[in-house]
């Protein structure tokens, strides 16, 4: 087939800009400063497990969270009127036109110790709370910043399971909780996969989140890498390492993740 | 017999003011196979989401083995569906869809395997117990929704235009094997149709639906041959209707001539439907007959010929196993038993 043939641009973009890449991960991960193999950083990373714990803890917090949220979103939207699924859709995804950072910006203001809710509260003759450079921040910023990227792709599964499935369900002598036990989720599942990878995998390699709403305390595997490549820190070959074993962590929960989906389409 | 459904004037109207059912009575014996009958948008399947529990009448009142079951949602009537278009569900095989409805009834797994084997013997479907759904033909999916269906021994089993997908030849066997599934389980059977056909070979009794109005109930040679009206007439198999009118008891004249009948009862010089089954026309030498016209067309049929006579009033459809050239001038004769006179009018309720 000639149309391969168009497919060549891409491979030229993949090798430049995915696998060369990978590889001086690598070689950075595995070197010293004069080139020579050494162990020394894998084993470094050792150091930072308490932050390899907390980010895995508070992305998968928010990954829940997420769930919890859009999943029965996702299902009304789904089982709409097909012109009012449109408008809703927009107003899911209107945050996203948004900067990511304005967005995060925006909490800070409304969390902050002289915030707009500290404020509320003391006008109701309430003490202010610490709410800003929480881990709780963190997921919340989490939960607001990948919401959408849950309930797009439950909802797309969603969309597509036929009407009378649910009233053969039901005629089937099911409940509606039992047909959501039995029809809805096991059709939803391809969906649900998705969208946990699609949050969870950004969630736990974020650092500006973790920034601005964390403080200093709640530092996440992002902030650990960043650190090492453009912070006080420098130390690219850390970073390499940290990078590496993020991926590797990454990898393990995707293909245990694939375990529950019968036709594997996540993306890894 | 005694009536397992009943219907009191149901009435469904939508939101829009659209009545789709417009006073529907209904009586429906237990062990009986009853079809309903009628064109698209007559109400059928309507009625049948009634029976179901999928729609609530906008009014009246819908028994089931005496007592009303308004309201009662679907999962808890005893009465199962085959979907039109099968509603299988694609992430479980063909044993787990015929196994749902017992697994969601907590059945005793023992109990499962008996009864899912029993019913895969039934449709011929042993050694597909593993395979996907979706990897069926259409005949081998109608028979893993019908055993879907009946594994959980309801006593009423709906069936909603259930072999529409299949060609005909799938279709005649599937008739005649519904049909005898439907006598030795001793079940009810209400089965929606479009395809008068369909309805005439496997029926205890057909209901004839238009416009929301049931038009006539009875048996497949009562509605056949005693059709009420002239658009029952018309849908159960081809017929000649024309416009006539009766001077007095036994006696209807149309295209402007006085023939001999059987029926009586109507007023004097009553207009009214007459109608003739195409089988029924006998072509005679042209001298001799009341009615005469040129043969416009000749189909061959396969048993018989389709003849197409036009009578300067009105035109023929004739089937007779002897063809006549086209553009040749022939009589036609009726026996007096064979004229159907019927009241004028479009959509009567009973």
């Amino acid at each position: 087939m000639k149309l391969k043939y168009f497919s060549a641009p891409y491979l030229v973009w993949m090798v430049v800009f995915i696998v060369v890449p990978l590889i001086m991960i690598v070689y950075f991960a595995f070197t010293t400063d004069n080139g020579s193999f050494t162990m020394k950083y894998i084993s470094d990373v050792g150091q930072y497990a308490n932050i390899f714990v907390r980010s895995i803890w508070l992305s998968l917090i928010a990954t829940a969270i997420c769930l919890v949220i859009a999943y029965p979103v996702a299902f009304i939207l789904s089982r709409m009127d097909k012109h009012k699924q449109g408008t809703m859709l927009m107003i899911v995804m209107l945050p996203m036109w948004m900067n990511f950072l304005l967005r995060t910006y925006a909490w800070m203001t409304i969390l902050g110790n002289n915030g707009i809710i500290n404020h509320i509260l003391n006008i109701m003759g309430f003490e202010s709370v610490r709410l800003i450079n929480t881990s709780g921040a963190v997921v919340l910023g989490m939960v607001y910043n990948y919401l959408p990227f849950m309930i797009l792709p439950l909802y797309s599964v969603m969309e597509k399971i036929d009407k009378s499935l649910f009233e053969a369900a039901d005629d089937l002598g099911c409940s509606p909780v039992s047909t959501l036990f039995r029809v809805v989720i096991p059709l939803s599942m391809p969906g649900i996969t998705s969208g946990i990878t699609m949050v969870f995998v950004p969630a736990i390699s974020t650092f500006i989140i973790s920034r601005m709403l964390g403080g200093g305390s709640n530092l996440l595997i992002g902030d650990l890498i960043e650190m090492q490549f453009l912070g006080n820190a420098y130390n690219p070959h850390l970073g390499a390492a940290i990078s590496l074993v993020l991926m590797v962590i990454i990898l393990v929960i995707m293909t245990v993740m694939n375990q529950f989906d019968p036709d594997e389409q996540v993306l890894m | 017999m005694e009536n397992i459904i009943n219907l009191k004037d149901i009435v469904v109207e939508f939101e829009d003011g659209e009545k789709i059912l417009k006073n529907i009575n209904l009586d429906i014996k237990d062990k009986e196979f009853v079809t309903f009958l009628g064109p698209s948008g007559c109400g059928k399947t309507t009625t049948l989401r009634i029976i179901a529990g999928f729609l609530e009448p906008t009014s009246g009142d819908v028994f089931f083995d005496g007592q009303r079951i308004n309201g009662l949602p679907p999962h808890k009537r005893n009465i199962n569906t085959v979907f039109q278009r099968y509603a299988l569900f694609p992430h479980l095989n063909v044993y787990e869809n015929i196994a749902f409805g017992l697994r969601v009834k907590k059945v005793p797994e023992k109990e499962i395997v008996s009864r899912v084997g029993e019913m895969l013997e039934m449709v011929n479907l042993m050694g597909f117990e593993k395979r996907s759904v979706n990897r069926l033909s259409g005949g081998q999916q109608q028979r893993v929704a019908i055993a879907r269906a009946l594994v959980n021994h309801p006593k009423v089993l709906l069936l909603d235009e259930p072999l529409g997908a299949l060609d005909l030849k799938l279709r005649k066997e599937m008739q005649i094997e519904l049909r005898k599934i439907q006598q030795e389980l001793e079940l009810t059977f209400v089965y929606v149709t479009h395809d008068q056909e369909e309805a005439l070979t496997m029926s205890d009794s057909i209901v004839v639906m238009n416009n929301g109005y049931i038009q006539q109930i009875g048996s497949p040679t009562d509605i056949y041959n005693e059709p009420v009206n002239a658009f029952v007439a018309d849908f159960i198999g081809e017929s000649n209707i024309i416009n006539g009118s009766m001077p007095k008891d036994c006696v209807v004249e149309f295209t402007g001539k006085r023939f001999e009948c059987v029926d009586k009862g109507f007023s004097p010089n009553e207009a009214v439907d007459v109608v003739i089954r195409p089988e029924d026309v006998r072509i005679i030498p042209a001298e001799k007959a009341q009615l005469t016209g040129r043969v416009e067309s000749v189909v061959f049929k396969g048993v018989h010929y389709e003849m197409c006579v036009d009578g300067v009033d009105n035109k023929w459809i004739i089937h007779s196993t002897k063809a006549c050239p086209v553009g040749s001038m022939v009589g036609m004769t009726v026996d007096p038993d064979d004229i159907h006179i019927m009241k004028k009018s479009e959509d009567n309720a009973l």
